[in-house]
């Protein structure tokens, strides 16, 4: 296992010492290119087919959403974090609006919280199912995407039915929900739940103890648990490699105290782990939501929060699992109605670090796997 | 003029082909009819597979051009000949031109040898396997020059990838079929045959085809030549010189319009030349199936009837398919071609019928079957398996396939020669 801190950084300028040893080659992938989910522009070093080494370069989605965040008052800027993960536009959300609530020192009411809880699970889901399928595809499972998307419709339907958009929701308020559940929400979670177990198992089906799934996936992009923590990298990439470290169980948030549930780690730290991980994560998103929506309390929805929101001066960071690992978000406040300075911790990007170090002597079909299993979303690393 | 007629009618006594006869015309006759086969074949497979994967994969596939998307092969070709032809500025303009044709003619000379029936093919050589597993593998020469030509890094990727792949797995092939040829050999005279026809008849004398002979060994064998075959011509999960989440496009990502249908016509057409390998080899070729369980003339004729139905079951689904067709004046056109479609294939069923038609067309439908078999277990990989990575691939086919097939040769030949070991055996003991 390549130690991070004594890897040597990647040199693209420095002519080529091995000349007239025409093996090393460097290919641009992306930023146009199938398997990079996105606009990632990955400079692969390769001999042959071996990795020596590469380099991300980011920044073709970049739209300057944190300083945008200078420009907009609190409540503005509350959509646009769902354009920052659009597949977990929920989690992006709930992020926000918890932080933004922790300046004010409100606290949203139970029933907002049970609900929130169970669209920020069933987010979760839809965004491993998107991940499953999108890997899949790339190691060449052309199938599973299918499956994953047929599933995953049934989420975003609820979605809809929720606060009218399917991607970028826009679901939760600072303070509480706008909405309140409609009538038959509860019993669409149910029945979506019940609807979607067999279908984990189908998808496991296709996967899980398929040979080539296991050759293709199994000790590849290993990372070790030191490695992940020192590279700061959260999420199923950490808990595969061994480390159990879950904000939902850390740091509580929202009302997950509440619930019970487990946090399903890996040992090997390598793709397969890292798809097991995932797909028991599923499950366990199943069963909170299932605890959650025999306990929605009745209540308000909405904390007293003031229309203007003029939050106290002040900094304060607050995080949340989203489904690609730790969400956070650092909000400084001069007292005005505006943001001083919003910072997000994007999992997606830090995740990304852990590329070069999980591809170096692998071969190239292995780096589209690890971008796959890293589960990144493009436009959460640009922001 | 009468002379014409009687060097043409003098082919319709003849028991052999067309080429072994030294028939010229009948001979250009079937290899037009063999090019317009192969290229209705291919367009029917290009809608076959995109209809059955996606039913594998719960969506409809094409719907819109024609009645179930019928005529989108064709409003496809049509786009790829209108597109512009590109040929990159830093390309090598002869071999980048010349790279398409080589695989195309590859793919197309090998049918000259295929025996849709014991007089329906083109010629028939005492060398055909080899002529077969010769020229098919020119294929990959086409390959190459295709990627390097291009100038570009993934499709010169490509190009290593599939040229390595197709040499490795020719290796195991080779043992597979050699295996099958020992098997030619078990007759009075000890003498096996290269010949493709010959090789069939060697089945129908045997009274077995080769895939259950010596069971399990002809079943293995088969394995070894299903997967090699797979890996030959690049399709999934060995489809890696053309992986499009890894290399875009493989070898020919630089290629667009005209140039890159070639390829695609190469590559279908090269998997129905393997498929019908396979099925000459170890499926029988032409014969019917269970010729040893149910034969005699009864039999003989119930089984000359099921081209017929064949096409009249085809003919009721379309039928069945226009009856459901929503009713809508904006659907009126679609519904008459559907069920136009099916009155064809209704009239070819019937016309199979006839004695003299159902006499003749049996075993070019049973061959075609069996290969559309293979067609369909192509799509049906596709569908289910990711791919594999290039030293796995190259892992299967040196540790797995290679001693697997060297063993199966010996033990083939062992199982062959076993009456005259054993005396041999004995005789040393005696003495």
């Amino acid at each position: 296992m390549t130690d991070p801190n004594t890897l040597s950084p990647l040199d693209l300028d420095m002519p080529d010492k091995t000349f007239l040893d025409a093996n090393e080659l460097v290919i641009n992938m992306g930023p146009q290119h199938p398997a990079t989910h996105g606009v990632l522009r990955v400079i692969l070093r390769l001999d042959g087919e071996k990795v020596l080494g590469l380099e991300c370069v980011i920044g073709y989605l970049h739209r300057g959403v944190e300083k945008i965040a200078e420009n907009r008052t609190y409540t503005m800027f509350n959509p646009y974090v769902d354009r920052m993960d659009y597949v977990a536009a929920v989690s992006n959300g709930l992020g926000y609006c918890e932080t933004v609530e922790k300046l004010l020192s409100v606290e949203a009411p139970p029933r907002a919280q049970y609900i929130r809880v169970i669209l920020t699970e069933l987010n979760r889901i839809a965004s491993h199912q998107l991940w499953l399928g999108t890997h899949a595809l790339d190691i060449g499972a052309i199938t599973p995407l299918f499956y994953t998307f047929r599933d995953r419709e049934e989420i975003l339907k609820i979605f809809e039915k929720y606060c009218g958009a399917r991607l970028t929701t826009h679901a939760f308020r600072i303070g509480g929900l706008q909405y309140e559940a409609y009538d038959g929400f509860e019993r669409d979670v149910r029945n979506f739940v019940s609807f979607v177990k067999p279908k984990i198992d189908e998808y496991e089906e296709l996967l899980t103890t398929n040979r080539i799934w296991l050759e293709r996936t199994k000790d590849v992009g290993v990372i070790s648990g030191k490695d992940a923590i020192a590279l700061g990298v959260t999420g199923p990439v950490l808990r595969a490699s061994g480390v159990k470290w879950d904000i939902r169980k850390a740091q509580p948030y929202a009302n997950y105290k509440n619930f019970e549930f487990e946090i399903p780690i890996g040992e090997n730290g390598d793709t397969y782990d890292r798809y097991i991980v995932r797909m028991m994560e599923m499950r366990q998103s199943l069963r909170i939501i299932e605890q959650a929506v025999e306990g929605i309390p009745e209540g308000p929805i909405m904390a007293k929060v003031p229309k203007v929101m003029k939050p106290p001066v002040g900094e304060v960071y607050h995080s949340i699992e989203a489904p690609k690992g730790e969400l956070g978000y650092f909000i400084v406040s001069d007292g005005s109605t505006q943001p001083y300075r919003v910072r997000v911790r994007p999992p997606s990007f830090v995740n990304l670090q852990a590329l070069d170090v999980m591809c170096r002597d692998q071969l190239v079909a292995d780096v589209i796997a690890v971008i796959g299993t890293l589960d990144i979303v493009l436009g959460e690393v640009d922001r | 003029m009468h002379e014409i007629v009687q060097y043409i009618e003098s082919y319709l006594s003849s028991d052999k082909t067309p080429g072994a006869a030294g028939n010229f015309f009948w001979a250009t006759v079937y290899v037009l009819l063999v090019f317009v086969g192969l290229s209705i074949a291919v367009i029917a497979m290009n809608w076959l597979e995109r209809k059955i994967l996606a039913h594998m994969q719960v969506r409809l596939g094409p719907m819109r051009v024609g009645p179930h998307g019928l005529l989108q092969p064709i409003a496809d070709a049509l786009k790829l000949l209108l597109k512009e032809d590109i040929i990159p500025d830093g390309a090598d303009k002869v071999v980048f031109w010349m790279a398409p044709f080589i695989v195309v003619l590859a793919a197309f000379t090998v049918f000259v040898v295929v025996p849709f029936g014991p007089t329906h093919a083109i010629t028939d050589m005492n060398i055909g396997i080899l002529f077969m597993l010769g020229v098919s593998s020119l294929s990959v020469l086409g390959i190459v020059t295709a990627g390097w030509a291009s100038n570009s890094h993934y499709p010169l990727i490509g190009a290593l990838r599939s040229s390595a792949q197709m040499v490795s797995y020719e290796v195991a092939m080779g043992l597979a079929v050699v295996s099958a040829i020992l098997m030619t050999s078990l007759n009075e005279s000890k003498t096996g045959t290269l010949s493709m026809i010959g090789i069939v008849q060697a089945q129908q004398e045997q009274g077995i085809w080769f895939l259950f002979k010596f069971f399990p060994l002809g079943i293995i064998a088969f394995g070894i030549f299903a997967i090699a075959m797979v890996a030959e011509t690049n399709r999934a999960p060995f489809d890696l010189p053309e992986a499009e989440s890894e290399l875009t496009a493989g070898f020919h990502t630089e290629y667009s319009g005209f140039r890159w249908s070639l390829f695609f016509l190469a590559e279908y057409s090269a998997m129905i030349a393997v498929s019908s390998i396979a099925v000459t080899l170890w499926l029988g070729g032409w014969l019917r199936p269970f010729p040893n369980l149910l034969h005699g003339t009864t039999w003989d004729l119930a089984f000359s009837f099921i081209p017929g139905i064949a096409f009249l079951l085809l003919g009721a689904m379309c039928f069945y398919n226009t009856a459901r067709m929503p009713k809508h004046p904006l659907f009126k056109i679609q519904t008459l071609g559907l069920a136009g479609f099916g009155a064809v294939l209704t009239l070819i069923g019937l016309l199979m019928f006839l004695p003299p038609v159902r006499d003749r067309v049996g075993d070019i439908f049973w061959f075609s079957a069996k290969v559309a078999g293979f067609m369909y277990l192509y799509i049906w990989y596709r569908g289910t398996f990711p791919r594999y990575r290039f030293d796995q691939l190259m892992k299967v086919g040196w540790k797995v396939l290679l001693p697997t097939g060297l063993a199966l040769l010996i033990l083939t030949a062992v199982v062959g020669m076993r009456a005259e070991l054993l005396a041999q055996v004995k005789e040393v003991f005696q003495r």
